[in-house]
C-alpha cells in the first residue's frame, strides 16, 4: 500500500483508464492546459495531449449534452463540472437525455458517460456553489450516482463507473481532494471497486453511522469520541454509491447494532438519508431499539459566513449530540 | 412574404450535380418516400382523432421535403438526430410503418416497445437518434454525434434538425459555439415553418434577414433554403454536407416550409393564428408533393396514373401498419420496469451490484 492524496487517487484511476481505452475522453473547463480548476487533472494533457483531455468554454448545457451524444455513438466521455452546483445550467441534458434516452427508445441506445466533479459545501462559497444533489439525481431511474470518501475508493469508483455503460454522476468533494490515505500497489493488480458495494469503514456493536462522501470522515471520528468518551461502539458504513445502493450492508449493521443515526451532507427532505431511512423502517422495524435518527445539513441555502458554515454541515460534535440522543 | 413566395427569378436546382446524378428511379423513390410520410401521418391523425393514439401528435405535413431530401443524401457515415415531429425523419431513415405506427399506439411492438410514443421513435441501427421532446435539447446531442465521428476519423456528418421555435433557446446557441469552435462536421437544419407553436417568427424572434443569418456570430456558414422545392433542398444539403466531410465545418440551413395542422394536433388554436388564405397558399402552390409530382411528370419520368399508384399504395401500406398497431399486444406492467439501465438489463455483474429500483 501507497500513500495518496485523493486527488492523486482519483488522477491516477482517470490515467488509467485513459491508457486502457482509447474510447476515453476527458472533458470539461479548464482540464486540460490550466490543470484542472482542483488539480485532479493535473499533467494529463501533457500526457495524453488534445484529443483526449479537451478544455471546453464555460457552456455546460453545450458541452454536458455534447458529451451525451458522443457517448450514444460510442466515446466515453468523462466530464467534470468545476463544481456539481453547476448542473442546473445542464439540468435537461442530464436528466431528459442522459437519464432517459435509453429508457424512451426501448433499450437501444446507452449513455457510457461519467459526470464528475466536486459537490460539497464548507468552503465558503455561498449557496449557488454549495449543491449538493446526490439526492436530487439519485431520485431520476436511468441515472447512477456515485460519491466517495476516501482515496482508495475515489479510484477504484472512478474506474468501475467510466468502465458503466450507463450514466454516472460521480460526486467528489473539495476538501477531501487534499485528504491522504492507503492506495493498493499497482503491482497487485487492477483496482477496480464495483458500484452498489458499501462498506464498512469500523466496526462496532452498540449503534451504526450511516454516511457517504466526506460525511463518512466526520462519522469516523464521532465513533472515536463516543468510543472514548461514551463507551459506545459505532459501526461506520459508508455507501460509497448512492444509485445503486448497498441496502444488504444496511440491513445487516442496523440488525447487528439496532440503533443507526444516517450522516448526510444533503438536505433532510428528500435527501439520500430519508431513502436509507425508508428502507430501515421497512425491512428492520422489528430489530430497532431507537427511532432512527439523522444528521443532515440544515435546511437553508448554504451559509456564507466562515464562522457558523460548518454548523450548518454535519460534523462529529452533531453527530455526537444526536447519538446521544437515542443510545 | 415567405421565401416560396418571392418573386426573384428562380434558380432551377434539378440542373445542380447532387440532382442530375439522380436516376428515374431515384427521384420516384423521393416521391414515394415524401407519399409514404403523408398518407402515414394521415392515418396516424385519423386514429389519433379516434382516440386510438395518446398523448401529442406532432404532424409532418407539408414539411415532408425537407426529411426526404436531407436524409436521401446520407451515406451509412452520415446520422441524423431531431425533436418531436419526428415521424418523417424516421420513416426516411428506414424505420417501417408497422413499427413506427405501433409506437404511437403504445404497443410492444413499437419501435421503442411503446415507451418513447409519437415524440420518441428511434432507430440507431438506422443511424436515426431521435425523437426528442424538449424543444432544442436535441441540439446539443446532435453535437456530440458529430464529435463521435470526427474523433473516431470517420467521414460522416450529423444532421440535426429543429423548428424555428428552437432558435432562442440557450442549448442551441451553446452548441452552435462549440460546433464552429472544435470545427464538427454538424449541420443544423432549422425547418422554419413559420411558427413556434402558435407564436410567429416576427412574435418570437429578433434577427437580421433570416434565423440562419445568426450563423454570422459564430463564423458559421449558413444558407436559406426553399422547401417547397426538394431539389433544392437536396441541392444546397450537399453543399453542407461536403464542408462537414471535407473541411469539418458546420453549416446552419434554414428550410422555408409550412404545416398544415396545428403544432399538434392537439393545438385548439390553429386555426385562429393563421389566416385560412395563408394556409390554402401553401397548400395548392407550395406543397412539396404535389410540386414534385408535376415536376417529375414535366420530366417524363413519370406519368399521373403511376404516380396516383404510387400513393395508392402508400395509403394501403399506412392502412396495413394502423391493423397491425391494433392487433399488436400492448406492454406489460413487468415491461415498466425493463430498459432503464444498460446493466440490468445485459444482467452483467453491475447490473447484478447494488439496488437500483426503489419501488414501494
Amino acid at each position: 500500500m501507497r500513500t495518496l492524496s485523493y486527488r492523486e487517487a482519483l488522477r491516477e484511476g482517470l490515467d488509467e483508464e485513459l491508457a486502457r481505452d482509447e474510447n476515453v475522453v476527458l472533458m470539461g473547463e479548464e482540464v486540460a492546459q490550466y490543470n484542472g480548476a482542483y488539480k485532479v487533472t493535473e499533467g494529463l494533457w501533457q500526457k495524453w495531449g488534445d484529443k483526449r483531455i479537451v478544455d471546453t468554454p464555460i457552456s455546460e448545457a453545450g458541452f454536458i449534452g455534447m458529451g451525451i451524444g458522443a457517448s450514444m455513438l460510442g466515446i466515453r466521455p468523462v466530464m467534470e463540472l468545476m463544481f456539481w452546483s453547476f448542473h442546473s445550467v445542464a439540468f435537461d441534458q442530464m436528466v431528459n437525455n442522459a437519464g432517459c434516452v435509453r429508457y424512451m427508445s426501448g433499450g437501444l441506445i446507452n449513455c457510457p458517460i461519467v459526470v464528475r466533479g466536486p459537490a460539497n459545501g464548507g468552503t465558503g462559497v455561498g449557496a449557488t456553489h454549495s449543491h449538493i444533489p446526490e439526492g436530487l439525481f439519485a431520485a431520476f431511474p436511468g441515472i447512477k450516482v456515485v460519491a466517495p470518501a476516501t482515496p482508495a475508493d475515489v479510484k477504484g469508483l472512478i474506474k468501475a463507473s467510466i468502465r458503466d455503460n450507463d450514466p454516472v454522476f460521480f460526486m467528489e468533494n473539495t476538501l477531501l481532494y487534499g485528504t491522504t490515505g492507503p492506495v493498493p500497489d499497482l503491482e497487485d493488480g487492477d483496482h477496480v471497486i464495483p458500484l452498489g458495494l458499501a462498506d464498512l469503514k469500523r466496526e462496532g456493536s452498540d449503534l451504526s453511522l450511516i454516511a457517504h462522501g466526506r460525511s463518512v470522515l466526520h462519522a469516523l471520528e464521532a465513533a472515536e469520541i463516543l468510543q472514548r468518551d461514551h463507551a459506545i461502539s459505532c459501526d461506520v458504513l459508508d455507501l460509497r454509491t448512492i444509485r445503486p445502493l448497498d441496502q444488504d450492508a444496511i440491513l445487516a449493521t442496523v440488525r447487528k447494532t439496532h440503533r443507526a443515526v444516517l450522516v448526510d451532507e444533503s438536505k433532510a427532505f428528500g435527501g439520500v438519508s430519508a431513502m436509507v431511512a425508508t428502507l430501515i423502517q421497512d425491512h428492520c422495524f422489528d430489530d430497532l431499539d431507537a427511532p432512527v435518527k439523522r444528521v443532515c445539513t440544515l435546511d437553508a441555502p448554504a451559509i456564507y459566513s466562515p464562522f457558523v458554515e460548518n454548523d450548518q454541515l454535519p460534523n462529529a460534535k452533531r453527530i455526537v449530540a444526536q447519538v446521544l440522543t437515542i443510545a | 412574404m415567405s421565401l416560396a413566395d418571392s418573386q426573384y427569378a428562380r434558380l432551377d436546382f434539378a440542373t445542380s450535380p447532387i440532382n442530375r446524378a439522380l436516376t428515374a428511379e431515384q427521384k420516384i423513390g423521393l416521391l414515394t418516400q415524401m407519399m409514404r410520410i403523408r398518407k402515414f401521418e394521415q392515418a396516424s391523425l385519423k386514429y389519433y382523432n379516434a382516440g386510438r393514439i395518446g398523448g401529442f401528435l406532432h404532424l409532418y405535413i407539408g414539411q415532408e421535403s425537407v426529411a426526404v431530401g436531407t436524409i436521401s443524401l446520407c451515406t451509412p457515415n452520415d446520422h441524423t438526430i431531431t425533436a418531436y415531429r419526428c415521424h418523417g425523419h424516421g420513416l426516411m431513415s428506414g424505420m417501417n410503418m408497422n413499427e413506427c405506427m405501433a409506437e404511437l399506439f403504445g404497443k410492444a411492438t413499437g419501435s421503442a416497445k411503446g415507451k418513447g410514443g409519437s415524440m420518441h421513435l428511434f432507430a440507431p441501427d438506422k443511424n436515426f437518434w431521435g425523437g426528442h421532446g424538449i424543444v432544442a435539447g436535441q441540439t446539443p446531442l446532435g453535437l456530440g454525434l458529430a464529435y463521435g465521428l470526427k474523433y473516431k476519423g470517420i467521414p460522416g456528418v450529423a444532421l440535426c434538425y429543429l423548428g424555428d421555435g428552437a432558435v432562442n433557446q440557450g442549448a442551441f446557441h451553446e452548441s452552435l459555439n462549440l460546433a464552429a469552435l472544435f470545427e464538427l462536421p454538424v449541420i443544423y437544419v432549422i425547418e422554419n415553418n413559420g411558427y413556434s407553436m402558435g407564436t410567429s417568427q416576427k412574435r418570437s424572434s429578433a434577427y437580421r434577414g433570416c434565423l440562419a443569418q445568426r450563423a454570422e456570430a459564430y463564423d458559421m456558414e449558413w444558407d436559406l433554403v426553399d422547401g417547397s422545392d426538394i431539389y433544392e433542398v437536396r441541392a444546397k444539403t450537399h453543399i453542407a454536407m461536403e464542408r462537414a466531410r471535407t473541411e469539418c465545418r458546420p453549416t446552419i440551413l434554414e428550410i422555408s416550409t409550412y404545416r398544415y395542422y396545428g403544432h399538434s394536433v392537439a393545438d385548439a388554436n390553429a386555426k385562429k393564428y393563421r389566416s385560412p388564405e395563408e394556409i390554402e397558399n401553401y397548400k395548392n402552390n407550395h406543397d412539396p408533393i404535389s410540386t414534385f409530382r408535376t415536376r417529375l411528370i414535366q420530366e417524363g419520368v413519370i406519368t399521373a396514373e403511376q404516380a396516383d399508384a404510387i400513393n395508392k399504395l402508400a395509403t394501403e401500406e399506412a392502412a396495413a401498419a394502423v391493423v397491425f398497431a391494433d392487433q399488436s399486444p400492448a406492454p406489460s406492467i413487468d415491461d415498466i420496469m425493463k430498459d432503464v439501465y444498460w446493466e440490468v438489463d445485459n444482467q452483467t455483474e453491475a447490473g447484478r451490484t447494488g439496488r437500483h429500483f426503489f419501488n414501494d
